[in-house]
């Protein structure tokens, strides 16, 4: 099982605020607030939740594309959430790759494939083109595109392809992380099972670690082994994926999970949809709530009373 | 006009369009048949470019310039709507058959009020007065459940979220009174909890106006859940159609299969069965069938000669030679069959 192993990825009360304006206008937007959790190596980690929840933007602080308000992020026992010099960012591209949701937007459409993928080891500093090309090849040929492709342009490729363009290039340089931001959410039904397929095939042969970030809850429980679940910057629950799935219990993690559509004709969500409402479901006035073990390797953003609650609840 | 709860509405027939592009004739359209009955749902699901967008934008007469309807009809109460011009649209338009877009950013006009865009309609579909209309918009926005719609009535789009923007094109739809709701993917813009709203409020007042809904989705989850028949679309084509049960607990069609074990539910734990390849070239359509290529069950006959719809009940057919008596006994895929025996008990 993959909690044997040692973590690789440590965040620890992470914070990412935004600010706009000045004066009596400053508004800070707090899309990342006081989260924390771990990444074992070579499991999948799932980030879930809706659209602006954070969850996109903590895994953009982590590979450091943004510079974070508060908080640590260790990586292999090395602080990667320090102010930025060039080691620094050696270190990071070294060890972590991202692969981001849209395949149009996030290939040069001015270079060849043979570029984009290779680019990353040029920037490493690899002078010799030859052997460059060579691992090019090699890359293509794990993520299922073949030589031919190597002289090709994006705009010569499907959604499909191009992902997997996106995937070699992450690859390449051999990282021991990858953050996929929606690797699948711009594809069509028939193509994301490939990709999420090669993906699975990539995970067991380079031994990858994966932070795999998505908003559909089925693929997201689909491929991770643990799965966090975000709302509204705050990390609400963590829990194993099977165990999330069968013990939801923080009210959102459920309204998150009978939201899901099943394609079963006979199963209808209205008949079993739960509604949350923060102000409704939790009283937080005599206690402020923080992160709680309920389960063994369960964790769940709750107050002492709630925390009680959701004991009785699982030992029933 | 008769009130008969099994009466067609809306009919399709053999409906062929084509776009002109540099490379040629784009079939995007191939013959495409089905009928709308009065309060039911009917889905055509498929992938992006499978022309189902394309079909509806022939039944509301939005088609863009350079498309050309080659053959078919449609029918609704008499008139064949591929014949219709411009004015004659206008009546049918928002009055008729209300269109739900996917996208309710880009649906609503960002510098015009929220209440004008509602009343707008009002004036044109129902002649009504500034103070009538503006009743009618307000009492619109609280039955698609618009909270303080008076307060609301003024503000711009900008100021709603997602899932109320959607509400908003919800009630401009139905301000016109229309007897057919299409929409087309109209959660796919929506986070799921969201989703799930908006599909409510899609069902509720499907029922309180008897409305009948085309639904067009590439998510077999929420079509599974919203219609009562499927088409399954693929390339131009409808291989299979059907209830919602004959598509999703006896699928015949190997896309339909393909597409079923493609996406994971709550429960998969085998790995998925991806379709190789990409959908066809629709300037040059393969001969026979258009799906044969990717499908794994392919005969030799499903390259040379089209399937035609085989029969399977009275609900029920799919095109595909394996239907025919003399076609081996091919059975669905294992992950397939495990979850539909799942969800059904083995009762299907």
């Amino acid at each position: 099982m993959a909690e044997l192993k040692p973590p690789i990825l440590e965040v620890k009360n992470l914070s990412q605020h935004f600010t706009t304006g000045r004066g009596k206008k400053r508004l800070a937007v707090k899309a990342v607030d006081d989260v924390s959790f771990e990444v074992y190596t070579q499991e999948t980690f799932g980030l879930v939740g809706e659209s602006g929840c954070g969850k996109t933007t903590t895994g953009r602080t982590i590979i450091r594309l943004y510079d974070p308000t508060a908080g640590q992020v260790l990586f292999d026992g090395w602080d990667i959430s320090r102010p930025m010099n060039k080691k620094l960012r050696r270190f990071l591209s070294d060890n972590i790759a991202m692969i981001f949701q849209d395949p149009i937007e996030s290939l040069n459409p001015r270079m060849t494939i043979e570029e984009i993928v290779g680019e990353g080891l040029f920037v490493r500093g690899e002078q010799d083109k030859a052997k460059v090309r060579k691992l090019v090849y090699e890359t293509l040929d794990l993520v299922g595109l073949t030589q031919e492709h190597a002289t090709r342009y994006p705009h010569e490729f499907s959604g499909g392809q191009r992902q997997r363009v996106g995937i070699a290039r992450a690859i390449i340089v051999k990282p021991k992380l990858i953050i996929a931001d929606e690797p699948v959410s711009a594809l069509d039904v028939s193509i994301q099972a490939q990709v999420i397929n090669l993906l699975n095939d990539l995970k067991q042969e380079l031994g990858l670690t994966i932070l795999f970030v998505a908003h559909n809850l089925s693929v997201v429980k689909y491929f991770s082994d643990r799965i966090g679940v975000m709302y509204y910057g705050k990390m609400v629950e963590i829990a194993n994926a099977a165990d999330l799935y069968e013990n939801p219990l923080h009210p959102y993690t459920r309204a998150l999970l009978s939201a899901i559509p099943e394609p079963n004709p006979r199963y209808s969500i209205s008949g079993n949809r739960v509604d949350y409402d923060p102000a409704r479901d939790h009283d937080y006035s005599a206690e402020q709530p923080s992160m709680r073990e309920v389960l063994p390797n369960h964790f769940v953003y709750c107050s002492q009373g709630e925390y009680e609650r959701f004991k009785l609840k699982v030992s029933l | 006009m008769p009130t008969d709860s099994n009466d067609t509405i809306l009919k399709v027939t053999d409906l062929t369009i084509s776009f002109k592009a540099y490379g040629g004739m784009v079939q995007a359209v191939r013959g495409v048949s089905f009928d709308l009955k009065r309060g039911e749902t009917v889905a055509i699901v498929g992938e992006s470019g499978s022309g189902k967008s394309v079909t509806i934008k022939a039944i509301m007469g939005i088609l863009p310039g350079n498309a050309v309807i080659e053959g078919g009809a449609i029918d609704y109460h008499g008139t064949d709507l591929t014949k219709l011009n411009e004015e004659g649209f206008h009546e049918i338009r928002g009055k008729r058959i209300g269109l739900i877009f996917q996208d309710p950013l880009s649906a609503l006009n960002p510098i015009m009020k929220i209440g004008k865009q509602i009343t707008e309609v009002l004036h044109l579909t129902k002649k009504l007065s500034t103070a009538d209309a503006k009743t009618q918009a307000i009492e619109l926005m609280r039955s698609v459940g618009i909270p303080e719609p008076e307060r609301r009535f003024n503000q711009y789009p900008f100021q709603f979220s997602g899932g109320m923007r959607q509400r908003i094109v919800i009630a401009i739809a139905l301000a016109g009174d229309p007897e057919i709701l299409i929409c087309d993917e109209p959660t796919t813009a929506l986070d799921v909890t969201v989703q799930a709203k908006i599909l409510d409020l899609i069902n509720q007042i499907k029922k309180e106006r008897n409305l009948s809904v085309i639904f067009i989705m590439h998510d077999l989850g929420v079509v599974a859940n919203m219609a009562q028949r499927v088409n399954v679309m693929y390339a131009g084509k409808i291989l299979e159609s059907g209830t919602a049960e004959d598509v999703f607990f006896r699928p015949a069609h190997p896309y339909t299969w393909a597409l079923l074990s493609s996406i994971p539910d709550m429960q998969t734990k085998e790995k998925l069965l991806a379709i190789p390849g990409t959908p066809p070239n629709m300037i040059h359509p393969p001969k026979g069938d258009a799906f044969a290529v990717r499908n794994k069950y392919a005969l030799k006959l499903d390259f040379e000669r089209e399937p035609p719809p085989i029969r399977i009940s009275d609900t029920h057919w799919a095109a595909t030679w394996l239907l025919h008596p003399k076609a081996p006994k091919v059975d669905m895929p294992e992950i397939l069959r495990h979850r539909i025996n799942r969800m059904t008990g083995g009762v299907v």
